[in-house]
């Protein structure tokens, strides 16, 4: 069968690949591009591990469909940190101790990006709305409320 | 987080560092950044993908399988069954003396529970994996299933497992694992009260998020590297090698990171069957659990069923415990002939009582077999002692709490199983607990220890 | 076959190409690539359209037209359709709720669809190209359909006058027990003039709670005047058993729920 072509930016670069039609975006990053932040988890858009951030909204990855993301520019928690420096969301997952298996840590955090970008200081209710299509199996969902709040804080403490 | 350092404070050194302060975990940054590489973050140029072609019968004879639509479907590389298997016939607690083999990797003449693995189907591709496994035909003659313990124990129901024999399983303590300590019959003659009660749980999914697999790749010199989630890598690794009739020096297993687990990851079902697919083809196999068959297919904690007699004094004390516990292993024994050993070794739960009698069974049905969970053998267990305590204690009209008390065992106790109790820390954990959650106790009880004789 | 995608700039190209055996309209994907991604290999072509009316909301004279490619996102975020924001936030999380549409959610299989319940209550019309359809017509035939959706309309109820509860074991996010939408339209002195009642998770998709609409004409909403109406909510209905909940339970708490609803 015929490849379709597929360009976008992926974490601030030019990406381009041919993937066959009817591809994920999920498969196309991990098998293709070689980003495997995202995970598989349940294929059926019931989990949020595999969520990436596609033109600035939260999307999961293993309903998308590659061909569908021509032109788009598209975030995933590998390409957060800068120059080896931790984003404040992924330095207040680590200090709260909001990993424990860390499947679900990256959809997590896409998660929690898209709130924080939109909505900076964001109530307890918030965040647990934003996270909500985000399972964590190990049931750590406090400490990483408490991620996210902490990052909003500190956050905002930097911009202050 | 508090330190409490005032319990035990005379029976040890006071030399604490490290508990109670908060240290970061190793693995924390690749899972933050997305780089900790979980199985299936590896993919290898030519990988094939696995799909499993299962029965849709909870119990049926196998008349024949036809896999020759299938083999010609574009992008079929390899479809095994039964024959292809070394040796097909497994347990995986065989590695500790624990028999008889009765389970099969892929099932010959036989299937006894919905989803068992027949047919494996290797394709360039898991849409054509998937579409050729739809066109394998299997015709099969269905049987009686039974799915109730408690149906499966009674003469002439269908029987489950032919490598048993019966629907339980066989201990060298007979049909079932026996405690006996003191006599039970005279604690219950002389008890001011009488309470049986019967408490059951169905079957629990673990449900990790990521689901059970391996990756598979050919090193190019008869040697096999499998990445893995096994939560049990070498109880893997030796029961691969038995299956696959390999030495252990052929398999290199890689694993250690586990998206989830919860004691769903340590049966030996996916890598046996990948490791043969890959050497059979001389390509490297992935074989991972879509959701479905993770939530329908990996075993979940047993089924069971707990019927607790109790006789107990209306001064608080309990003077016999008689527990018969069932397990349901489903079809096949996994690691439930050890929950429910287990189960038998755990009751009459963290109380000295004088008299106990406790027959634990392993019960087959042609239900999904159960197999290990968080504490499996005990944790239903302890629901249910633990509700039967708050019962006790409601019928002598005495605080739960203070009953707990009154009956928990303390260093130096005999336990009905015959090892004698020591660092017990019961009565300072109700201790502490009763302060916690504000739930005053009689002084008395304050003062008591778990190990200061006559305190 | 391999899945293979087709775009197509209009709605009658498309409709078209879904002609062809084995193909099927791809809207957000939350239905058509999870079935693929679980091995359903009846669908080998999915097919799509960008014309602009699909994602169109035309918000005009008390008239709602959504096109049907529209997203739960935007009808949760629109300023003119607050009243139903509380419908489309009741579907999945907030990833979910960017890709699916509300013309998939017309065919989502109970327990899913919420939305399509809040529509029911709201007396929906479901246009294709060539006809527009009431849309319990349109539910009740929805498996045979094979004419693209291109909007959905309604007429906006005054005020209030729109009513949705689902009820989830999980919160703050969960699949449903049931969803319930009404509209409710009283007469000056508090009387019931007019009710429509939607119930979600009571059938295999969305269906009309008759019996209660006509016990509660010419009531009021006390605790007396709702009981006949409670009395009937489970007339006709045949609810779904999944591991959610049983037929039993879903039985069991409908008039609960509803209770809520009316009374809130």
């Amino acid at each position: 069968m015929a490849k379709v072509p597929v360009q976008f930016t992926l974490n601030g670069s030019e990406t381009a690949e041919f993937v066959d039609s009817g591809t994920t975006l999920l498969h196309t990053l991990r098998d293709k591009i070689g980003d495997t932040s995202p995970k598989g988890g349940c294929h059926q858009g019931t989990c949020g591990a595999c969520s990436v951030i596609i033109d600035g909204e939260l999307r999961l990855s293993c309903l998308t469909l590659a061909e569908t993301c021509d032109g788009a520019v598209i975030s995933t928690t590998s390409g957060l940190s800068e120059n080896g420096i931790l984003h404040p969301l992924q330095r207040a997952f680590l200090d709260t101790f909001a990993t424990q298996c860390g499947f679900c840590t990256p959809g997590m955090i896409m998660a929690a990006k898209v709130l924080l970008d939109h909505t900076p200081n964001p109530s307890r209710d918030e965040v647990v709305e934003a996270l909500s299509g985000n399972i964590c199996r190990c049931t750590g969902y406090e400490p990483i409320i408490q991620a996210v709040l902490t990052a909003a804080r500190s956050n905002s403490q930097n911009a202050a | 987080m508090e330190l409490r350092k005032n319990y035990f404070a005379d029976v040890r050194k006071d030399d604490l560092h490290e508990i109670g302060q908060p240290r970061p975990r190793s693995d924390s940054p690749g899972h933050v950044t997305g780089k900790t590489a979980f199985f299936a973050d590896r993919t290898f140029p030519g990988m094939l993908h696995l799909k499993m072609v299962r029965s849709p019968h909870h119990h049926a004879r196998i008349r024949s399988i036809d896999t020759s639509e299938a083999e010609k479907h574009p992008g079929v590389v390899k479809i095994l069954t039964a024959k292809d298997v070394p040796h097909n016939v497994y347990t995986i607690l065989i590695l500790i003396q624990v028999g008889p083999e009765d389970e099969t990797v892929l099932a010959d003449g036989k299937v006894r529970w919905k989803g068992e693995a027949v047919v494996a189907v290797l394709a360039e591709t898991e849409r054509a994996a998937q579409e050729a496994a739809a066109k394998v035909k299997v015709d099969y003659e269905v049987l009686p299933a039974v799915f109730d313990m408690e149906e499966a124990l009674k003469p002439g129901a269908p029987l489950v497992n032919e490598y048993h024999g019966q629907n339980y399983y066989l201990y060298d303590s007979g049909e079932c694992r026996k405690v006996r300590f003191g006599d039970v019959e005279a604690g219950f003659a002389g008890a001011d009260h009488v309470l049986e009660q019967s408490y059951q749980s169905s079957p629990i999914e673990h449900a990790p998020t990521e689901t059970t697999g391996c990756v598979v790749t050919p090193e190019g010199n008869d040697r096999f590297t499998c990445y893995t989630n096994t939560q049990a890598m070498f109880f893997t690794l030796d029961n691969t090698s038995i299956i696959l009739q390999m030495p252990g020096s052929k398999l290199h297993f890689v694993g250690g990171t586990v998206g989830g687990g919860f004691g769903g990851k340590v049966d030996v079902i996916v890598e046996p069957i990948a490791i043969l697919g890959a050497k059979l083809t001389g390509r490297p196999v992935c074989f991972i659990y879509s959701r479905e068959e993770e939530m329908q297919i990996s075993s979940p904690r047993a089924a069971e069923k707990v019927v607790i007699k109790d006789g107990v004094m209306k001064d608080g004390r309990i003077v016999a415990r008689k527990v018969t516990g069932y397990t349901d292993a489903g079809a096949y024994s996994r690691h439930s002939p050890y929950g429910a050993q287990k189960g038998a070794g755990h009751y009459p739960g963290p109380y000295t009582i004088p008299n106990v009698w406790i027959d634990t069974y392993c019960v087959y049905t042609n239900r999904t077999p159960s197999s290990a969970m968080r504490g499996f053998g005990v944790t239903i267990g302890d629901f249910a002692l633990e509700v039967q305590m708050d019962k006790l204690a409601r019928l002598i009209g005495m605080d739960p709490l203070e009953f707990r008390f009154i009956n928990a065992y303390r260093d130096g106790d005999m336990k009905a199983h015959r090892q004698p109790t020591e660092g017990a820390a019961l009565i300072e954990c109700m201790q502490e607990a009763s302060r916690a959650a504000n739930w005053p106790v009689a002084e008395k009880y304050l003062a008591m220890s778990s190990y200061v004789k006559g305190a | 076959m391999a899945l293979a995608l087709q775009t197509f700039a209009t709605v009658k190209d498309a409709n078209a190409a879904l002609k062809a055996q084995g193909s099927r309209y791809l809207g957000g994907g939350t239905l058509v690539v999870r079935a693929a991604n679980e091995g359903d290999v009846s669908v080998s072509g999915l097919i799509r359209s960008t014309e602009p009316s699909l994602s169109a909301i035309v918000v005009a004279g008390g008239k709602v037209r959504i096109g049907a490619s529209v997203t739960m996102a935007a009808i949760g975020g629109h300023p003119e359709l607050g009243m139903l924001a509380k419908a489309a936030r009741a579907v999945g999380g907030p990833a979910i709720r960017n890709m699916a549409t509300i013309g998939g959610n017309l065919f989502a299989p109970a327990p899913y669809g919420d939305f399509a319940v809040a529509l029911l209550a709201l007396d929906a019309t479901v246009s294709t190209e060539e006809s527009e359809t009431p849309i319990e017509t349109f539910l009740a035939n929805r498996d045979g359909s094979r004419a693209i959706v291109t909007s959905v309309g309604f007429t906006l109820p005054p005020q209030g006058g729109f009513r949705f509860l689902k009820v989830s074991r999980v919160k703050p996010k969960g699949i449903s027990v049931l969803s319930i939408a009404a509209v409710l339209q009283q007469a000056p002195d508090g009387t019931i003039s007019s009710a429509w009642i939607a119930l979600g998770c009571m059938a295999d998709r969305p269906m009309r709670a008759r019996a209660a609409e006509k016990a509660l004409l010419g009531r009021k909403l006390t605790e007396d005047g709702v009981a006949a109406a409670l009395a009937a909510a489970g007339e006709g209905t045949a609810p779904i058993t999944d591991p959610i909940a049983s037929a039993w339970y879903r039985a069991e708490v409908l008039p609960v729920h509803l209770g809520r609803l009316l009374l809130a």
